[in-house]
């Protein structure tokens, strides 16, 4: 096990320098120079130069990879372009409100997506069914920002229940956060809910055919507990590895819902970042986003054998 | 697909035959009504100069943020431009960057694919190299590369087209594992055939049938993606009018005229609904396997 989960940790390394060296890549090798960027139009050639030297960008690319990477490997982020702040302590910043969305997203999808999931299966080839497969289409189908548009207007224009946009933190009041916070979760969860019920339904579909189920009802097992304990429990894995995957959907989601509900979150800070081309935060919100999908997707690797007593390494 | 190397044709089977009539009465409602609609809207896109009021980008200050009339039958937008000949323009370019973007990445990860598969000494390298590209969320990879490239039809098809790579990769890739341990990819050493000709002709017709669903589905994400780009203002430059750039000008006057997010947010689900709905059904009836699960 604890080999396993060794050289399970140690694969995620060379992944991560790839991003790496891809993300360094991508920002030096495309048209535009940051120096011009930063100093604006009216800078003479020689203070471009003299900016270009402090950032190192006349240096050769593979020194500048290293030097970035040391920054990088002790914490230091480097300093936004446009606001000359420290790139971690913006990011710090703007993290909570991000996190609390994804948090509560995360916790409305499983509670939503695994029931509809197990009770589609459950119900194979009914109405049910067909609902939630219908709407795990149509989840998969409408655009983030659509969804989000139109609780809006159902929810905060027409109905007045919550209010349009905006974020209160909840440390300032839980009502206050939650008002705020249900329909940007659940403009999230939209798109998660239709990938985790449609997993669930199919490997709940497969394990209900199993000979230990009919053996389980046979016996005279109750119902809940066949579904609950003796077929989701060994339907778990596959279902946790698309919440694992599907994290990366979740991010994407995050840039955008934020867009829309005028969430001062990270998803806000690399857009702006990016259309102002503010490199050192692009590259770290990429390398951020990046090292978080890895790391979710090894802990759900390695909680396979939590879920499922077979799986042994 | 163990008899012989043209086994692609015959996994085309069922595919042609729902194409006759007694086939897709068989398939049920679902998939012909998206084939319809589907038809209908790339009809109403293609067509669109042909019966469009209005020129999409005519300005009018007149008329701005009227509703819904004889004249104009969604209403017009804050800068008096017709809404419906711009909804209807604009599913043009939405369309041509899904299928470029679908065409684009799938020949790109069939190239790579075959590789990867193919060399066991290429394989280790590559699939880390799409390892992390898939770590990289896709809508964020997309916005700086249209960011750094400029706002080009080109950049926008290649920055949706780099993310959807390496799902292409794998999925070849686990096919040609497969499929060259079969007998007649052995044969076909043994007697010598070329490496090109091996790659080509005995191992590219079965990556076909799955190659034409993950298609399907990345023409649709691409789709989605490209409205995103624009709506983040990362897509298109917003004189062209896509579903994406309409609702990404809309957003600001979208309390008192929801029409201008709703209208091209309608064509723009329905559209991805459509392509996603025959992507399932092409891989139902080209996976039978899937089939026998199911039933």
């Amino acid at each position: 096990m604890f080999s396993y989960i060794l050289r399970r940790v140690l694969a995620t390394v060379p992944v991560m320098v790839i991003v790496a060296i891809f993300v360094f890549l991508l920002l030096r090798l495309t048209p535009g120079d940051p120096a011009a960027i930063l100093a604006g139009d009216a800078a003479t050639p020689a203070q471009l130069e003299r900016i270009r030297d402090n950032l190192g960008l006349n240096d050769p690319l593979h020194v500048q990879f290293f030097t970035w990477t040391g920054q990088m490997l002790q914490g230091d982020l480097g300093t936004s372009l446009i606001s000359n702040t420290s790139v971690a302590g913006m990011i710090g910043d703007r993290l909570g409100p991000t996190i609390n969305i994804a948090v509560m997203t995360i916790v409305i999808s499983v509670l939503l997506a695994v029931p509809m999931g197990v009770i589609a299966a459950w119900r194979h080839r009914t109405w049910v069914d067909f609902a939630v497969m219908s709407f795990s289409v149509l989840g998969f189908s409408v655009p983030v920002f659509v969804i989000g548009y139109v609780l809006i207007q159902i929810f905060a224009i027409e109905l007045r229940w919550v209010p349009v946009q905006g974020y209160a933190s909840p440390t300032k009041g839980l009502g206050d956060f939650f008002v705020r916070a249900i329909l940007p979760s659940l403009t999230l969860a939209t798109i998660y809910v239709a990938l985790i019920a449609r997993m669930t339904r199919a490997s709940m579909l497969e394990v209900l055919g199993e000979d230990y189920i009919r053996t389980a009802r046979a016996k005279g097992v109750r119902e809940n507990t066949v579904l609950f304990r003796h077929a989701l429990r060994n339907a778990a894995v596959p279902i946790l590895t698309i919440i694992g995957t599907g994290f990366a959907l979740l991010i994407s989601g995050v840039v955008v819902t934020e867009s829309v509900f005028n969430i001062p979150g990270i998803g806000r800070l690399t857009v702006d970042a990016i259309l102002a081309r503010d490199y050192p935060v692009i590259q770290a919100m990429i390398l951020l986003t990046a090292g978080i999908y890895v790391l979710v997707n090894l802990l759900v690797d390695i909680s396979y054998s939590f879920f499922d007593p077979r799986i042994r390494y | 697909m163990t008899d012989h190397s043209s086994s692609g044709q015959s996994a085309f089977q069922p595919l042609l035959r729902v194409l006759s009539l007694p086939g897709a009465v068989r398939l049920g409602p679902g998939p012909v009504l998206a084939a319809l609609m589907l038809v209908l809207i790339v009809l109403a896109a293609l067509l669109a100069p042909l019966y469009v009021p209005y020129d999409p980008l005519s300005m009018d200050a007149l008329a701005r943020l009227k509703p819904p009339s004889e004249a104009h039958l969604l209403g017009t937008d804050q800068y008096g431009r017709d809404i419906f000949s711009r909804v209807m323009t604009g599913g043009r370019v939405s369309l041509l960057i899904g299928v470029g973007a679908a065409v684009v990445s799938v020949a790109i990860g069939l190239a790579i694919g075959l590789v990867a598969g193919f060399f066991r000494t290429a394989d280790g390298i590559i699939m880390r190299i799409m390892d992390s590209l898939m770590a990289i969320p896709a809508i964020l990879l997309a916005i700086a590369l249209v960011a750094l490239n400029g706002p080009s039809l080109h950049s926008v098809i290649l920055a949706i087209t780099i993310p959807e790579v390496p799902r292409v990769v794998r999925l070849v890739r686990s096919v040609v594992l497969s499929a060259r341990e079969e007998p007649y990819v052995e044969a076909a050493i043994a007697l010598g055939s070329s490496m090109p000709k091996i790659l080509i002709q005995h191992l590219m017709p079965n990556t076909l049938a799955p190659l034409i669903v993950q298609g399907t589905y990345i023409c649709a994400s691409a789709i989605l993606i490209e409205a995103i780009l624009s709506f983040l203002g990362a897509g298109v430059s917003t004189e062209i009018p896509t579903w994406g750039n309409i609702m990404a000008e809309g957003r600001t006057f979208f309390q008192i005229k929801p029409g201008l997010i709703f209208w091209p947010g309608v064509m723009l689900s329905l559209c991805i609904l459509s392509i996603n709905l025959l992507g399932d059904t092409a891989r139902d009836l080209l996976d039978p396997r899937l089939k026998k699960r199911e039933a």
